[in-house]
């Protein structure tokens, strides 16, 4: 029993140095699992949601733009939809540094303008989609 | 087997555990320290350096950004103490031209004492937002605001179009045109004066108050394109970032040593420094809350909180009447973000390029030396108002000397 024990805290203190030193590196980088896809379903299956910034690359400490296209599951293009955005960095516990906003292209197509990421690392940008099929949202990975 | 026999076991056995655990995560720890950079340390290093910054944008709301005679008129009014009440206090005052345009003071004298620490001035044309609280949008909205604080220049719009009527008229028309007739504007007149300075500025017709306005945001436009030309220096780090990116050995005057490239190493990865102190810049641009504690006897400083306010009604800012922008060039002002608790307490991320050389820090000069500076953001207080977005960070005294050591490297 005694040597069983010294085994357990021996291993509780081993998991504790490389949670600490996983806990170091979590904070300067993304999960290596993340799912970096630029277009998806929203979470409740309304719509499919897709992202692209301008140029192409994400660019860091820039203002800079992002065309959402939102159609619904059978592709066609949803008009009219109110688009809320939000984000942040999850390791860092903070939202966006600037309050992005979204003006309508046509064709299903929303240009999202004011989009600003001031640090490397994980950032999600997340959009609330609200049209005639409903409401839902989407959260997009990003690793800067 | 007794249960004394148990426990003594116990007592031996764990430290023994205790000890080879450590070992092995210590070793852990200092293989990835100390080693050379890797691909990515390589790749952070290399956008630190002053070869990553791109050419100054230009400044949409400012069609005199670029003009030289603007320049050199901006210049000569920086260093003019006659644009003060008492005629002894310029921007050079607490901008000090051989000390990085910084004045080495907790809070900035001019008329009187300050609640702020004078911030330097290399590259900063290429801030979106200026002062600790981003209170201003542009470089010649920021120039105004000191120019009529009372305890800063003391003075009046009005006052400031007379004297250049006075003593610049030729060199003020030539860049900007016709000065307006002044003859019916009071000899001190603003609406941030005092009493008497409010009343006259009360007084004046709109159509003349906007041409005494435009006046002095020419004044703020002349000074900010002499501003322009105020940029970082390269500094060792930039050498050394230049010949690690060419994969080449640093030597002579490119070299760091141990200690620096170890501080390097910790900046870039345990110590996360460069999470807001990132780019060439060292700066994010942006405003957090960092549990810097308030100064006893000052007002309460909400910072950013207050700035993002007050940039919005400001009246020289991107949007105003003044701006030379198109409101599409506002992008900074118009999706900024204007509310929320994160802003409480926020200030500007300074540029850590010669910080090393210019103490006291912080927005009202509230830490004393860069190495209790390293020793906050290592400590991590909680915030006197708002949250600290700060963690404790395990960082030793031999760490938190080597990254001293990296930030005199970006100092010389």
């Amino acid at each position: 029993m005694t040597s069983r024990n010294r085994l357990l805290i021996g291993a509780a203190v081993v998991a504790v140095l490389v949670a600490i030193v996983l806990a170091v590196q979590s904070m300067m980088t993304p999960p290596s699992d993340l799912d970096l896809a630029r277009s998806k379903a929203t979470a409740g299956g309304l719509y499919v949601a897709a992202i692209e910034p301008d140029g192409g690359t994400v660019v860091q400490n820039e203002l800079h733009a992002w065309t959402l296209t939102v159609t619904t599951p059978a592709g066609e293009a949803v008009t009219g939809a109110t688009i809320g955005v939000d984000g942040g960095m999850p390791q860092h516990g903070h939202g966006l540094p600037t309050a992005p906003a979204a003006t309508e292209l046509g064709g299903g197509r929303y240009r999202i303008d004011g989009v600003r990421f001031n640090m490397s690392g994980w950032w999600e940008l997340k959009f609330s989609i609200s049209a005639a099929q409903g409401k839902d949202d989407v959260v997009f990975n990003l690793s800067l | 087997m007794s249960s004394s026999t148990s426990r003594s076991e116990r007592r031996r056995g764990f430290p023994f555990a205790a000890l080879v655990a450590l070992a092995a995560g210590v070793g852990l720890l200092a293989s990835c320290q100390e080693s050379e950079f890797t691909e990515a340390e390589t790749a952070t290093i290399a956008s630190l350096s002053l070869d990553a910054l791109g050419p100054l944008p230009p400044d949409p709301s400012n069609r005199y950004a670029d003009e030289r005679l603007a320049a050199a008129f901006g210049a000569t009014l920086f260093f003019e103490q006659r644009l003060s009440r008492d005629g002894n206090v310029s921007c050079g005052t607490c901008h000090k031209i051989d000390r990085q345009f910084q004045d080495d003071l907790p809070r900035s004298v001019g008329i009187a004492e300050t609640n702020r620490r004078s911030m330097p001035l290399a590259d900063v044309a290429r801030a979106p937002f200026l002062f600790w609280d981003g209170r201003r949008d542009s470089l010649w909205a920021q120039a105004l605001g000191p120019l009529e604080d009372k305890r800063e220049h003391g003075g009046t719009r009005a006052g400031y179009a007379h004297f250049i009527g006075d003593h610049y008229r030729d060199r003020y028309e030539r860049i900007f045109g016709a000065l307006p007739d002044l003859s019916s504007v009071p000899a001190a007149a603003s609406p941030l004066g005092d009493d008497g300075e409010r009343t006259a500025w009360a007084a004046l017709p709109a159509a003349k108050q906007e041409e005494v306005d435009r006046v002095f945001a020419n004044l703020g436009k002349a000074i900010a394109a002499f501003e322009r030309s105020i940029v970082h220096e390269e500094t060792r780090f930039d050498r050394f970032a230049r010949v690690l990116a060419a994969g080449e050995e640093p030597a002579g005057d490119a070299v760091l040593t141990e200690q620096e490239r170890y501080g390097l190493r910790l900046f870039v990865g345990k110590a996360q420094c460069v999470n807001c102190h990132n780019g060439p810049r060292f700066t994010d641009d942006h405003f957090h809350n960092t549990g810097v504690p308030a100064v006893a006897g000052l007002p309460e400083d909400l910072g950013r909180e207050t700035g993002a306010m007050q940039v919005l009604a400001d009246p020289f800012n991107c949007l105003g009447r003044f701006s030379d922008a198109p409101a599409e060039a506002c992008g900074e002002l118009t999706f900024m973000k204007a509310e929320g608790p994160e802003l409480r307490r926020a200030f500007k991320t300074p540029s850590l390029r010669g910080a090393a050389t210019r103490p006291p820090y912080m927005h009202s000069g509230q830490i004393a030396t860069i190495e209790d500076v390293v020793a906050h953001y290592t400590r991590a207080p909680a915030s006197d108002g708002g949250t600290s977005e700060l963690v404790p960070l395990k960082i030793n005294d031999r760490e938190r000397a080597a990254l001293v050591a990296f930030l005199k490297t970006i100092a010389e």
